[in-house]
């Protein structure tokens, strides 16, 4: 059995047991990325050279006994938006393609502190702009359960490497929902914690008030063992914030006996596939059967949270990417006349058609004359989404809907109509405006044998809730493999 | 010139703070060093870094905030300013548009009518840019991120002022009260404080203001009054010529005494102002707001009482010493040392301000310490060496800062007090001098001083006076 198709915390615990070493897990994982990397571009950059020797170098702390925590040795991909010293950092753009930070990212450090090989980047939505992975300097990743399907974006690459066992779990980020859509249609578990809770110091930023990091993996267990590992107080990001506990782990513990789960209806409406509708609810009932009370209640204000999403993050983005301008690093056009010029032609070739879009878009609503009209208007949206949460959460402890409206689509559908893929992100960027933890876990797969997400989200500082309601539902069905990884098997 | 016109002044004020570190991250704000040396991550915008604000910035925005009557924004907030600009490393300046921290305050400022409030509609923190060099030799441009991040206060004036005289004196205020709460050192020649000057005109009696310009490139007091002058004398001829006054952005050329046109308001830039959502809103509890009060230094005014009550100077000397708190600062530290406040205030009212001129030096260049000032108010008084060498000796410590006990030491310079030494050399004055001495004797009293100063050059100046002249007397 191959050791990429255990969980991470079942790699770390035969680690730890000394039945494997840190380096044979590097191996097995380099050997699978050269398998099936090469069809499904998961990653953007593999770091060959260097990751059998970080692998012996964890290998010596765990046999000196100074690394024991459950995550040493286990293998990992990060998300090429999040700084790493020495290894370049893309974005999946053309503009960072040769781009080497000076500083690794908090989470990133944290990551490896607790003994974490990294194994390389993996591909993304350009600058994390897209819900596909299609978006990418460096070409689409395909989805392991079908290529000809995409794994949903942004952080497609990441995803598909958990799913195709090209890594023990993965660091991803999401703006919009970019952790818990490419979740869901690659069939892995993936979780976007509450705003300020792993620091984004070091994650090259889209829309800086909803950026958050998080982890994918292949069940809630290892989710929650990643998000200890990451999660902290960093004085360098100052939305970053002390939380009481970082013990998320032991939520596991707990069933979910009396847990009040709300089911918002606008959730379940037009434009919802009835498969991916009926899986949800069926897990639902899954999760009654285990003692947790459901109850249907109207959320309301769905409709205008893409709207204020679009509005806000592309103006974020719009000031964000301003600092690619081909002076200081990142691409520089060959040829040019004065300033203006150089700006104009470094840019228009450097960045691919959405980051555009979103530039001037966000440009758009923060100029003077529309400004009230757009961005304050957004922002006093934003405001009323969170509040529309706060009652729901002051009757229910978890709130469960689908992840994504319908199953991953096929490669080249999407692209030509951005309206309709902005779309597809109406059950995932309200959580992200309200700054709330949500969670993806698998529920299934479609008549197409595509994967299907459920999503739980919960109140700010709630994860060990969702987590709780992941875990317990993950107790009643195994592990789907993939096909493509079930193959290796 | 047929009507009469009124010209009406406001003014933006910018101010180098003197932190340490920089405002959103730890890197040194000191002067010079070798280009991109004092940068990281955060200052040089380097993708994924982000700002963490510097609390001392905050105090001193509050400090100068309380002393100007300012209201201190209790939940203030920074604002992204967008433009493309290769010194600003993120391609938008962090500010403060919609919040800042201090709103409606004032300053008192003499005017020959007497005291005249000028308003201030804001005070905001933000961060000063990057330096462009350009390399004419290599058809190139360089950035120096060293000065990138330094924390700035920008104070915005209400159109109050009417003159260049009040603009001055309203400058020179602020100067004044920032120096004193140590928030920056103030020094227009090097830019820590920086004015541009909204300028309009309009006939007198009319209430409407007329379009104003906006004139940068500011670098002394001279040529802000200039500059003044120039601005309103152009916008005059425009409007006795029946033309429109532009509202635009103007440089000033002190060399050529003119200005030209930077910008006019039609291509000015949409900075797309938007909350920066690296940064939380700066809470400034009642707590934090009283710390900052208490820590409030002895302003001018205060000082002024203080040095009348304690030192009994005159009201004269104390407001020459205090107009500067280099100056301040010596007279007490200097008092605190040597005991003697009146002693010490002549020396820096004559001699230091009589160097000060010859040298062409403000009161910040002052060198000296407090303790060889005091060392040499000693040596004078002690009668160890006499008023025309402490003068001589005064000269080397405002340059160099000398010890002056060593070097009345080294160079001999002790007064000469040794009777008997003394009456052998006057005994050879009275000798050589035959005619002088008859004069004496007849009656010419003023004789004698010729005499003293043979004897002193004769001494090479080291003279005891007093001795001299009894000895004098005594012979003759």
């Amino acid at each position: 059995m191959s050791l990429m198709s255990l969980t991470a915390l079942e790699l770390g615990k035969k680690i730890q047991a000394k039945e494997v070493s840190a380096v044979e897990a590097a191996k097995e994982a380099l050997g699978q990325i050269k398998k099936l990397d090469g069809s499904l571009n998961c990653f953007v950059t593999v770091e060959e050279d260097s990751v059998l020797k970080k692998a012996e170098e964890v290998q010596k702390k765990i046999d000196a006994g100074e690394l024991a925590g459950p995550l040493a040795g286990v293998p990992a991909a990060v998300k090429d938006n999040i700084c790493t010293e020495g290894v370049r950092t893309t974005c999946s753009s053309r503009m960072l393609e040769n781009f080497v930070p000076t500083y690794t990212a908090e989470a990133v450090k944290n990551l490896e502190q607790a003994g974490v090989v990294v194994l390389g980047k993996s591909n993304m939505d350009e600058f994390a702009m897209g819900s596909t992975t299609e978006t990418s300097y460096f070409g689409p990743t395909r989805n392991p359960w079908d290529t000809e399907h995409v794994p949903g974006g942004s952080s497609g690459g990441s995803c598909a490497a958990v799913a195709a066992e090209e890594c023990s779990f993965a660091l991803g980020s999401d703006t919009g929902g970019s952790i818990r859509q490419p979740s869901s249609f690659c069939g892995v578990t993936g979780l976007k914690p509450t705003y300020g809770t792993v620091s984004r110091y070091g994650l090259i930023a889209y829309g800086s008030s909803l950026d958050q990091i998080g982890p994918i993996g292949k069940d809630a267990a290892d989710c929650a063992a990643v998000l200890e590992a990451v999660a902290s107080h960093d004085p360098k990001d100052s939305t970053s914030m002390k939380r009481d506990s970082y013990d998320f782990l032991s939520a596991l513990d707990e069933d979910v006996r009396g847990l009040r789960i709300g089911i918002p209806k606008d959730y379940f409406g037009d434009g919802l596939d009835e498969e991916v509708k009926s899986h949800i609810l069926e897990a639902a009932k899954v999760l009654e059967s285990r003692g947790a009370v459901l109850e249907e209640f109207d959320l309301s204000l769905v409709e205008y949270a893409i709207p204020a999403y679009y509005v806000i993050a592309s103006a974020e983005a719009s000031s964000n990417l301003a600092r690619f301008d081909g002076v200081k690093y990142g691409y520089r056009t060959s040829e040019y006349e004065g300033l203006h010029n150089m700006y104009k032609k470094s840019r228009s070739e450097g960045f691919g058609p959405e980051v555009k879009r979103r530039i001037m878009l966000g440009s758009f609503v923060l100029s003077s004359g529309y400004y009230d009209a757009y961005y304050l208007k957004a922002l006093k949206t934003k405001a009323l989404i969170k509040q529309a949460f706060d009652r729901a959460f002051e009757k229910y402890d978890v709130i469960l809907g689908p992840a994504a409206p319908t199953t991953a689509p096929k490669l080249g559908e999407s692209l030509s109509d951005p309206l309709k893929m902005y779309l597809g992100d109406i059950y995932t960027v309200s959580v992200n405006l309200a700054g709330l933890p949500g969670i993806t876990v698998p529920c299934g797969t479609d008549g197409k044998r595509l994967p299907i997400g459920m999503q739980l989200i919960g109140d700010c500082f709630q994860e060990r809730k969702i987590l709780r309601a992941a875990h317990a539902y993950e107790q009643t069905r195994a592990y789907t493999h993939c096909p493509l990884a079930a193959e290796q098997v | 010139m047929s009507k009469q016109y009124e010209t009406v002044i406001g003014l933006e004020v910018h101010v180098e703070l003197a932190t340490k570190t920089k405002i959103f991250c730890s890197c040194s704000t000191e002067f010079g060093g070798a280009p991109n040396t004092h940068t990281c991550p955060v200052c040089t915008g380097m993708p994924g870094s982000l700002p963490v604000l510097n609390r001392q910035v905050v105090e001193y925005a509050a400090a100068v905030g309380l002393a100007t009557n300012c209201s201190i924004t209790r939940k203030c907030k920074f604002d992204r300013k967008n433009y493309f600009y290769p010194d600003n490393p993120q391609n938008y300046q962090i500010s403060q548009l919609y919040e800042p921290i201090c709103r409606n305050g004032y300053v008192e400022i003499d005017t020959p009518s007497g005291t005249k409030k000028i308003g201030i509609h804001e005070i905001h923190m933000e961060e000063d840019a990057g330096k462009l060099i350009h390399d004419e030799w290599e058809d190139c441009s360089l950035v120096d991120f060293n000065r990138s991040g330094v924390p700035l206060i920008e104070i915005v004036s209400e159109p109050d002022m009417r003159s260049a005289d009040e603009v001055i004196a309203y400058l020179d205020k602020l100067r004044l009260i920032i120096q004193y709460l140590g928030a920056s050192d103030c020094k227009l020649q090097e830019g820590s404080m920086r004015a541009d000057v909204n300028l309009s005109v309009r006939e007198v009696g009319s209430e409407k203001l007329g379009t104003r310009t906006e004139m940068k490139n500011l670098n002394s007091f001279k040529a802000i009054a200039r500059a003044i002058e120039g601005e309103k004398e152009r916008q005059i001829e425009l409007l006795e010529m029946g033309r429109p006054v532009i509202q635009e952005t103007r440089r000033w050329d002190d060399n050529k005494e003119s200005s030209h046109a930077m910008r006019s308001k039609e291509d000015a830039q949409d900075y797309r102002y938007f909350p920066e959502p690296d940064l939380p809103p700066v809470i400034i509890s009642d707590e934090w707001l009283e710390e900052i009060k208490a820590r409030q230094p002895e302003l001018r005014t205060e000082k002024l009482i203080r040095y009348k009550k304690e030192f009994d100077i005159p009201d004269y000397d104390a407001q020459i010493i205090t107009s500067s708190k280099k100056m301040a600062d010596l007279f007490e530290a200097t008092t605190a040392l040597c005991g003697k406040p009146k002693k010490v205030s002549n020396w820096l009212m004559v001699e230091t301000m009589h160097l000060m001129k010859e040298h062409d030096m403000e009161a910040d260049d002052l060198k000296f310490s407090p303790e060889n000032l005091a060392k040499l108010i000693d040596l004078a008084d002690a009668g160890t060496i006499n008023s025309s060498v402490a003068k001589e000796v005064f000269e080397k410590v405002f340059l160099d800062d000398i010890d002056p006990d060593q070097y009345v030491e080294e160079h001999g310079l002790k007064t000469v007090s040794d009777e008997g030494a003394l009456r052998s050399v006057i005994e050879q004055v009275i000798a050589s001098n035959p005619q002088s001495v008859e004069d004496y004797r007849n009656g010419k009293e003023k004789a004698i001083g010729f005499l003293v100063g043979q004897t002193m050059k004769a001494m090479k100046g080291k003279a005891n006076p007093g001795l001299v002249n009894q000895i004098l007397k005594e012979l003759l």
